[in-house]
């Protein structure tokens, strides 16, 4: 039996006096892809900007690649991470955001650049090499040069995406990455996704509210409702036989809403 | 009626320390105010206590005192300046303090989503600033340092309390020994304009280099 790759282990969080994680416990294995559905302010996001360590915790543990990513041991005690071990569990994840936060400063390539370069301290020119292999993945060999504002959303997401990858992190964060786009613009974003769920054995965890698309993307998905989780399983139980009236519910109004299951 | 291009040159004499002051003024400044305006956001408390002292004091003073001070009070506590330091360091330290909120503000401008794409990207702290956050925020500091390097320039003119020889006091010498206003007051007009004309043309430029390829995005 492989060890999951997260270990999410009675997780709080509180915003003020509102509890937005709420005892919340969930594994993750090693390749797994994840989907996070539910309503709006269920807690998705946090989630992951909480193992991004883009918020701190209020209670509770996480385990990222055997290692506690808001704790650390020194002798028998444990301690609030230091920066210096955030910085090391960063190493492990990655992540892709709603409204790409590419540099507007920089070329596409340099974006794609930069990190690896600057915290691997990988040579320019073998940072170059493999961001233009990136760049081809998610098709935009010819953009290496173009500046991001001179893309479409749809492009500056899989430009986001590419320099996600360029880390070669173990997990990667997908919040809500097409919810920015034009419609016509989400479907070579998926795409990208598919490809990437399909030839990698990365752990990919997807906040999305295109259900079709967790559907096909995901392995088990996670059904969230106030901070905890409400119900999990296959795509296949969970969007065809929900057993939980309230995934039922929340189901039903995105049918409602216009989007295909 | 004397000899007009002794005087005229007398004047230069005059914009070349005008000149100085101004140069070395406002790189002190430039200095100052990104140690304050970085020390104002910076994570230990004591430092950005003290980056506020400076800021609040230097801007609640005028500058005429300071230069005063600087000048006639340092010496008693064992620190003599020649009249030029003395004036580089007040001119430099006061308008410093103004531009320190401009580093700031700019800094804190850069929305946020860029500096969490760092954190997501792993890169250090400084690595953060150097890279990402003060290459978008230059830009928007420019054209205030622009003014501010103007305020200065504007300023100088109260060096000659310790008696340095700059633009405005040559001008009244002239003035003095000629008994003409117009001439000697019409050639520093002029010169004055002409060097805030300089500061105004190379920032816009500075300014071009910095933004391109940042259009479309604020
Ligand atoms: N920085 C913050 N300060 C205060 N409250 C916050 C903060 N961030 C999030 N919240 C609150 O926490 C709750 C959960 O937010 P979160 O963004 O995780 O929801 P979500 O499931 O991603 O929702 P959505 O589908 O709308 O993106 C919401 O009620 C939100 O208002
Ligand atoms: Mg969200």
């Amino acid at each position: 039996m492989t060890a999951p790759i997260i270990r999410i282990d009675r997780l709080d969080k509180v915003f003020g006096t509102l509890k937005v994680l709420d005892g919340l416990s969930f594994d993750v294995m090693p390749g797994e892809k994840l989907a996070l559905i539910g309503p709006s302010g269920s807690g998705k996001t946090t989630i992951l900007r909480i193992l991004m360590t883009l918020e701190t915790i209020s209670g509770g543990h996480i385990e990222v690649c055997g290692e506690q990513l808001y704790h650390m041991r020194r002798g028998d005690r444990e301690l609030p991470a230091d920066e210096a071990h955030l910085h090391h569990m960063r190493s492990h994840i990655g992540m892709v955001f709603q409204h790409f936060n590419l540099f507007p400063h920089k070329s596409v390539l340099d974006n794609i650049t930069l990190a690896p370069v600057l915290t691997k301290g990988e040579p320019k020119a073998k940072a170059e090499a493999r961001a233009r292999e990136l760049l081809e993945m998610v098709g935009l060999s010819d953009k290496a040069g173009a500046m991001p504002s001179q893309l479409s959303g749809g492009q500056k997401q899989r430009v986001a995406i590419a320099r996600a990858l360029a880390l070669q992190p173990r997990i990667m964060l997908f919040d809500e990455v097409t919810s920015a786009l034009d419609p016509e613009l989400v479907e070579e974003v998926l795409l990208v996704m598919k490809r990437l769920a399909a030839e990698t054995d990365m752990t990919m965890l997807l906040v999305t509210h295109e259900m079709g698309f967790a559907h096909e993307f995901a392995d088990r998905v996670l059904f969230f409702d106030k901070g905890r989780i409400v119900e999990q399983g296959p795509p296949d139980q969970i969007f065809r036989n929900p057993t939980q009236e309230r995934t039922q519910t929340f189901l039903r109004k995105i049918i409602a809403a216009g989007h295909r299951v | 009626m004397g000899d007009w291009s002794g005087y005229l040159a007398l004047i230069l004499q005059g914009a070349l320390v005008t000149a100085q002051l101004t140069v070395m003024g406002s790189a002190l400044a430039l200095v100052a105010a990104f140690a304050a305006g970085l020390g104002r956001i910076a994570p230990l408390a004591p430092v950005r206590w003290l980056a506020t002292v400076y800021i609040e004091f230097f801007r609640g003073t005028s500058i005429f005192v300071q230069l005063f001070w600087v000048y006639f009070v340092l010496p008693f506590a064992g620190i003599s300046l020649s009249p030029l330091m003395a004036g580089v360091l007040a001119l430099g330290l006061n308008v410093g303090a103004y531009a320190a909120e401009v580093v700031r503000g700019a800094i804190l401008s850069v929305p946020k989503d860029q500096y969490e794409a760092t954190i997501a990207l792993n890169l250090t702290k400084l690595q953060r600033m150097r890279h990402v956050i003060l290459p978008q925020a230059l830009p928007l500091m420019l054209p205030t340092f622009g003014n501010n390097a103007i305020e200065l320039l504007k300023a100088t003119a109260v060096v000659s309390l310790i008696s340095l020889t700059d633009m405005t006091f040559q001008a009244q010498v002239v003035r003095a020994q000629t008994g003409s206003t117009l001439i000697p007051f019409a050639t520093i007009l002029i010169l004055y304009f002409a060097m805030a004309m300089i500061i105004t043309t190379g920032v816009r430029a500075l300014e071009r280099r910095l933004t391109r390829g940042l259009d479309g995005v604020r």
